[in-house]
């Protein structure tokens, strides 16, 4: 996909200062914030699902989800912390940063929509993901490479299951498959941002920590269009590129949640919980 | 299935001697109509409880204080409806569909624990919860789980086991708030204050006036009376509040040193029943919450049946 | 179709270490086998331990009735010489 330009320009947060632009002087820093953040975001707008679901055994199955990525966040940000020196944890990086240095991309931080919306984010994540972490865990970073093989355990399941919503719902009834095409159309702009690669992956490739990005956009979009032929879904003719979340720049969502999420640690300086 | 409307005398003694003998009923098994009932509706209560259950601890997920107390909170929330699901389909086994039960809670027909109409005010209510509620539960359930039904019993079994963590994390919680700032003790009082008059009647009312009591208890439905139950919930709590020097809101509370007994003073049975009866805090908030799940996933449920019904018809026309 | 549906019934069965049997552990509702065999993974398998699912629909279970009890468990309960208690060796003679 060829970026453009009016395209860009309408979707929130440009990165109009370059594509180094908000980078601190630790790339492995900022790396592990961005997977740690991916998933934080994702795994808590999951976790609103838990009993709202359309049935109960997707009550448990969303639940199952979402503890999985919370679970990977906590992971990659413990090791963040640590990489950074300057005595942060798990829990001061998730709640008190504020929302410009939170750097997951945008697609994860829109709200969890209905559940078509749900489904279609999440597929569309996991399928990005398999991938990801099937290189991930070839990291010469030991503990991350760790990570991602427990991580890829779980998005294997992940792909599996979202896939088949997708295909159920897609090829479903004509409301389900209608509900099912606006989410793609919504959500489609914004998985580019998964695959745009800057000076943080280039060093993370070159020193054999990284995944490169740009290399998974062939066979995700592979993957996904089969599945979504499958579901009789069409593909969306969407130019649009969104980027902006790696460095902190967002959609409006985002901060809301956040105030939610981090309001007792930041009204409570100091308490244990 | 056997359904007769008036019980057969002879298969009612033979029923009656099996219970006697502490044997097992099973889902085949020829059983008297107004056992089944009670089963039906006593279940079906539990599951019921179990999901709305998943609403006031849910409305703490999102604002958790820290990873690890986000992830135990979920996979709290997850197991209730994990459990929910298990004593549903324990329920149909007695011959009901899950269909027909979620109908009667969403339409109000149904009961549910009144606990669950009280709103989560601060975090110190999750901590309260687990270790009040949860706890209160833990008692209920250790005796259901030797209840005269087998697939009721299995479900407990399966229950009580994955709800050992359930209490811990609530104790925990309050423990850590306990030992806090000043305001967040502040917090986890007014939240025990606040919960523990209804985790007292979570247990039902006292045997004299409970409807359904002695029925149950003479087919081995349940195996202790509600008044037995709670009074071994108290004396097992109080020892816990003083551990973290938190107090419960009862000035007629004493230890009766021949009885070993804590004996505590008069519950208010008006509440409970202004609560059961929908007239509590949350009420309607709670079946709102419900009804728009069940609601806002009709398409889901439906769409996700038509695929199959494709599915199932493409592979037949591939076979013929 | 009705949208008060709840989908059929499967039963589960998991296998909770290697060379265990496959023992019931429940039911879900789902709408066909690969989506029972996800429900029953993430409602019966989230505590570890399960290493091998079955999922049934419950319709295909055919289950004896209580009334066929005598006839079909009571003859097996006294042929004593099924169980290797019934004979006798020579005392001090290793059999296996």
């Amino acid at each position: 996909m060829t970026e453009s330009k009016s395209g860009a320009s309408r979707a929130a947060g440009v990165a109009a200062a370059g594509p180094t632009a908000g980078i601190a002087g630790n790339p492995l820093f900022e790396y592990l914030c961005r997977l740690g953040d991916d998933r934080l975001v994702l795994g808590h707008r999951l976790s609103q699902w838990a009993g709202h679901a359309p049935i109960l055994e997707e009550d448990i199955a969303l639940s199952n989800f979402a503890l999985d990525f919370v679970g990977q966040a906590a992971a990659l940000l413990k090791l963040a912390g640590e990489v950074e020196g300057q005595g942060r944890d798990e829990d001061a990086l998730a709640y008190h940063r504020d929302e410009n240095e939170f750097r997951n991309v945008q697609l994860v931080e829109l709200p969890r929509g209905d559940f078509g919306f749900t489904i279609v984010r999440q597929y569309l994540f996991d399928a990005f993901d398999v991938l990801f972490l099937d290189r991930l865990v070839k990291s010469r970073h030991e503990v991350l490479a760790g990570i991602a093989a427990k991580a890829l355990k779980e998005a294997r399941y992940h792909v599996r299951h979202s896939g088949e919503w997708v295909v159920r719902l897609g090829d479903g009834t004509e409301e389900s498959h209608r509900r099912m095409q606006g989410a793609l159309d919504e959500l489609w702009s914004y998985t580019t941002e998964l695959f745009v690669a800057d000076a943080v992956d280039a060093t993370m490739m070159e020193q054999g920590i990284g995944v490169d990005l740009a290399s998974l956009k062939a066979p995700w979009e592979i993957t996904v269009r089969e599945t979504l032929a499958r579901a009789t879904l069409a593909v969306p003719n969407d130019q649009r590129v969104v980027r902006g979340g790696r460095l902190g720049r967002h959609s409006e969502h985002l901060g809301h949640m956040l105030a939610e999420m981090q309001i007792l640690p930041r009204s409570h300086p100091g308490a244990q919980w | 299935m056997t359904v007769s409307t008036a019980d057969d005398p002879i298969k009612l003694a033979e029923f009656e001697a099996r219970l006697e003998r502490g044997e097992t009923i099973e889902p085949k098994d020829w059983m008297p109509e107004k056992y089944r009932k009670q089963l039906i509706r006593m279940m079906s209560q539990h599951a019921h409880s179990e999901i709305v259950g998943m609403l006031p601890e849910g409305n703490w997920i999102t604002r958790a204080p820290s990873l690890r107390r986000k992830m135990v909170l979920l996979a709290k929330v997850q197991d209730e409806g994990g459990h929910g699901l298990y004593i549903y389909c324990g329920t149909e086994t007695l011959g009901i569909d899950r269909e027909e039960l979620v109908e009667q809670l969403l339409t109000g027909k149904a009961k549910y624990s009144s606990i669950f109409n009280y709103p989560t005010l601060t975090w110190a209510d999750i901590g309260v919860i687990g270790w009040l509620v949860d706890g209160a539960a833990i008692v209920n359930q250790t005796m259901l789980a030797k209840t005269s039904y087998g697939p009721y019993a299995r479900a407990m079994i399966r229950i009580c086991k994955e709800e050992n963590f359930h209490k811990r994390q609530g104790y925990e919680i309050c423990t850590v708030m306990a030992k806090g700032t000043p305001a967040q003790r502040a917090m986890v009082q007014d939240a025990v204050n606040r919960w523990w008059w209804p985790s007292l009647m979570m247990f039902g009312p006292s045997d004299g006036t409970s409807p359904n009591s002695a029925e149950l208890l003479r087919w081995r439905v349940k195996r202790e009376t509600n008044d037995a139950l709670r009074q071994r919930f108290v004396n097992l709590t109080i020892p816990q509040a003083q551990a973290i020097g938190l107090t419960v809101p009862d000035p007629d509370l004493r230890y009766n040193a021949e009885t070993e007994n804590w004996e505590f003073g008069a519950i208010d049975w008006a509440e409970f029943q202004a609560v059961i009866s929908g007239n509590g805090p949350c009420n309607r908030e709670r079946m709102a919450a419900r009804r728009k799940a069940h609601d806002d996933g009709a398409w889901v449920r439906e769409a996700a049946e038509a695929h199959a019904a494709k599915q199932a018809a493409r592979s037949r026309e591939h076979a013929a | 179709m009705s949208s008060e549906t709840q989908w059929p019934l499967w039963e589960v069965f998991t296998q909770e270490g290697d060379a265990a049997p496959h023992e019931h552990a429940g039911s879900v509702h789902a709408v066909d086998a690969e989506h029972a065999m996800q429900n029953a993974r993430d409602v019966y398998a989230r505590r570890g331990k399960v290493v091998s699912l079955w999922v049934v629909p419950t319709a295909s279970i055919t289950a004896s009735s209580p009334g066929d009890a005598g006839p079909l468990f009571d003859p097996g309960s006294d042929k004593a010489y099924r169980h290797p208690q019934f004979y006798k060796s020579p005392r001090g003679v290793k059999i296996f």
